[in-house]
């Protein structure tokens, strides 16, 4: 779950990193008088999750209060790669004698935690790490002992601070690492880290992303993570609500499958034969009728659906589960798009019967059923 | 891991737990306990269940370990298994926190017991036993060694094989998750070490960086079984990246596409579909065989 920068930015002053002075803003007015009270140069930020508000202009510079008013009404109205800014940061510019660059991150490879850092802060990293991948350095943690003083010194070191800086920026790192521990962050991500001139490290921008996983003891994150975000469509989160792995895409071609390998070869087998999957759908292991019902329902119902691949590997799930959930739609709702099922495995006699009584068949051959499933939308 | 294993179930009374021993017990595994903390005294399927690992084998004699404990409880309970010597231990268990498995998978790596998962379909050793959840009739007793990502992807491809009449040695998921304990490239070296297994199938899917690093050491080492493999998610759209630094990290994009490349500039056999796999096994007879 990402955090906001405005909550990200909550937990890091809790935990002693310092962050520009400033508060959140949910109309103009209140961010022009947040201007008025922390006074300086302005600096007004959308709150979105989605990566790349800078260069969509929600990112803008104001030198007095009433102009932040209608930069924050301007920000306000936005819509940034489909999510809606409801939120504006107002903070006070801070002046930078130099920006760097500091990552926690879970590294995957290295089954570790890993710290990025450089003094290319402010910029887009991921540009200076393919161009002079020397300025980026990496540090790996020890994934049970975690930041040692010495690790943040070392880093500090070879970013060129000697004596109360060298310090001052292990304090920082260290701190970092430990909102990374403390709120079970995947990402911790501050670029660009001030050093003003008089010495302080300042986060002046701050990602931090929790891993899902670790929710359960985040009480206090729980409500926001159901919150729906710019990065999900209405029927995306419709469908997570009914517990479904769902991703939607372009295509016409519904599917459903169970298992998330089977439902990604199933949506590669149908892009193979020249179709277009509308969605990945993923019942998971030991799916009801009800899921595959519910499921079903929702992508026929979608306008873009033109037909509907159901790809079941019965295993945990039972294939009379599963039949018995496509014909309860059927009988309550019709089926309203072409509908293609391949089904084997447990219980998969019952499940047939089931279908036949309906007026159904099952297949036996995934590729087979992919190629009859693109047949149906053809040109 | 085969006739010579017998397992403790962390777990076992829960139902995916008590279901499954059903199930591994009927594929002619060897379960010598179950451990349930509070069950202490009880059985299940028949089973005899103590409250810790440590009591169930001053009781018993086991080596490995199967877990089914909820994700909160999973970390420990790995650790408790490695205390008690146990390995492999197999984390069926799927959602535990990412920093749990990452301690967790240190704590056996400097201990020496071998993690198969988390999120993992288990191990089958065909014919003989399974730890695991996978459905023991898809799979055949043969020469093919079979390690995967995904669980029903694994049995949809072992089925497609054991349809053409390729068996397989022994099949295993590593686990969907970003941190695993055993990984391909430790699968590599056990099956090249293996003498029932002359070739090795390795099925991927889009993120991280197993299959680049798998193709790396097969390219390195000239590895001397031939190796064939899939790798799910072509069609997929980019999933939820971890943002900036953890693209720069693993040095590649994750995609499929450039996974089935590397794959293949180190001479694997790659698929374009499940159903391929088959076909260019038999195509290509192995020269071992």
């Amino acid at each position: 779950m990402k955090l906001f920068e405005y909550e990200a930015k909550s937990i890091a002053q809790n935990l002693g990193i310092n962050t520009p002075k400033g508060a959140i803003a949910s109309t103009s007015e209140e961010a022009r008088d947040i201007h008025k009270r922390i006074g300086g140069e302005a600096v007004i930020k959308a709150q979105v999750l989605v990566a790349g508000r800078g260069k969509a202009g929600g990112i803008k510079f104001a030198s007095k209060p009433d102009e932040t008013r209608d930069r924050a009404n301007e920000i306000l109205s936005m819509t940034i790669k489909g999510e809606k800014v409801k939120k504006v940061l107002v903070e006070q510019k801070a002046s930078a004698k130099k920006e760097l660059f500091a990552s926690i991150v879970l590294d995957r490879a290295n089954r570790c935690q890993t710290v990025l850092a450089s003094d290319q802060g402010g910029i887009d990293i991921e540009d200076v790490a393919r161009q002079t991948p020397e300025k980026v350095l990496r540090h790996r943690l020890d994934p049970v002992f975690g930041m040692r003083s010495y690790d943040a010194r070392l880093i500090a070191l070879k970013l060129g601070y000697e004596g109360i800086q060298q310090s001052t920026f292990s304090d920082f790192l260290s701190n970092l690492y430990r909102l990374s521990v403390i709120y079970d962050a995947e990402l911790v991500e501050s670029n660009p880290v001030i050093e003003s001139k008089d010495g302080r490290f300042v986060a002046a921008d701050l990602r931090v992303i929790v891993d899902d996983n670790s929710l359960f003891r985040h009480p206090e994150f729980q409500e926001r993570s159901k919150e729906i975000s710019g990065e999900v469509t209405a029927l995306e989160s419709k469908a997570r609500d009914n517990g479904l792995a769902f991703v939607e895409l372009d295509g016409d071609i519904g599917i459903i499958g169970n298992g998330a390998g089977l439902v990604m070869a199933t949506l590669d087998l149908v892009k193979q034969y020249g179709g277009k999957p509308a969605n990945f759908c993923d019942v998971g292991g030991g799916a009801n009728a009800e899921h595959v019902a519910t499921a079903l329902q929702l992508i026929q119902g979608a306008e873009k659906v033109r037909a509907v691949f159901v790809n079941i590997l019965a295993g945990i799930t039972r294939c009379d589960e599963v039949a018995k959930g496509i014909v309860d739609v059927k009988k309550v709702m019709g089926l309203k798009k072409p509908l293609v099922i391949r089904m084997v495995g447990t219980n998969q006699e019952e499940g047939r019967r089931i279908l036949k009584s309906a007026g159904l068949t099952a297949m036996d051959k995934m590729d087979e059923a992919a190629r009859l499933a693109v047949s149906k939308v053809g040109a | 891991m085969g006739k010579q294993t017998r397992a403790i179930v962390q777990g076992i009374t829960g139902n995916q737990g008590s279901f499954h021993t059903r199930l591994m017990l009927d594929y002619g595994t060897k379960i010598a306990a179950g451990v349930t903390p509070g069950k202490g005294g009880t059985t299940s399927v028949g089973v005899p269940v103590f409250d810790t690992v440590a009591s169930a084998l001053e009781r018993t004699d086991a080596n490995a370990s199967i877990i089914f404990v909820p994700a909160p409880f999973a970390k420990e309970a790995g650790m408790e298994a490695i205390d008690a010597g146990l390995s492999p231990v197999v984390i069926i268990t799927e959602m535990i926190p990412a920093r749990d498995s990452m301690i967790l998978i240190e704590y056996a790596r400097t201990r020496g017991a071998a993690i198969i998962g988390p999120n993992t379909p288990g191990i089958i050793t065909v014919g003989e036993a399974k730890l695991g959840i996978m459905p023991g009739d898809v799979f055949k007793p043969g020469r093919v060694g079979l390690a995967s990502r995904s669980g029903t992807l694994t049995y949809e491809i072992a089925a497609s094989l054991t349809h053409e009449g390729i068996g397989q040695s022994t099949c295993l998921g590593i686990g969907g998750d970003p941190f695993t304990g055993l990984n391909f490239v430790d699968v590599l070296k056990l099956f090249r070490d293996d003498p029932g297994t002359d070739t090795v199938v390795l099925i991927g899917e889009i993120g991280g960086s197993a299959e680049e690093d798998a193709a790396a050491y097969i390219r390195d080492t000239k590895y001397p079984k031939r190796v064939a493999a899939y790798v799910a998610g072509r069609a997929a759209p980019p999933g939820k990246r971890m943002g900036h630094a953890g693209a720069i990290i693993t040095g590649t994009e994750g995609t499929a596409d450039a996974k089935m490349k590397s794959l293949r500039d180190a001479g694997v056999l790659v698929a374009e579909v499940p159903s391929e796999l088959p076909r260019l096994l038999l195509q290509q007879v192995s020269p071992l065989q």
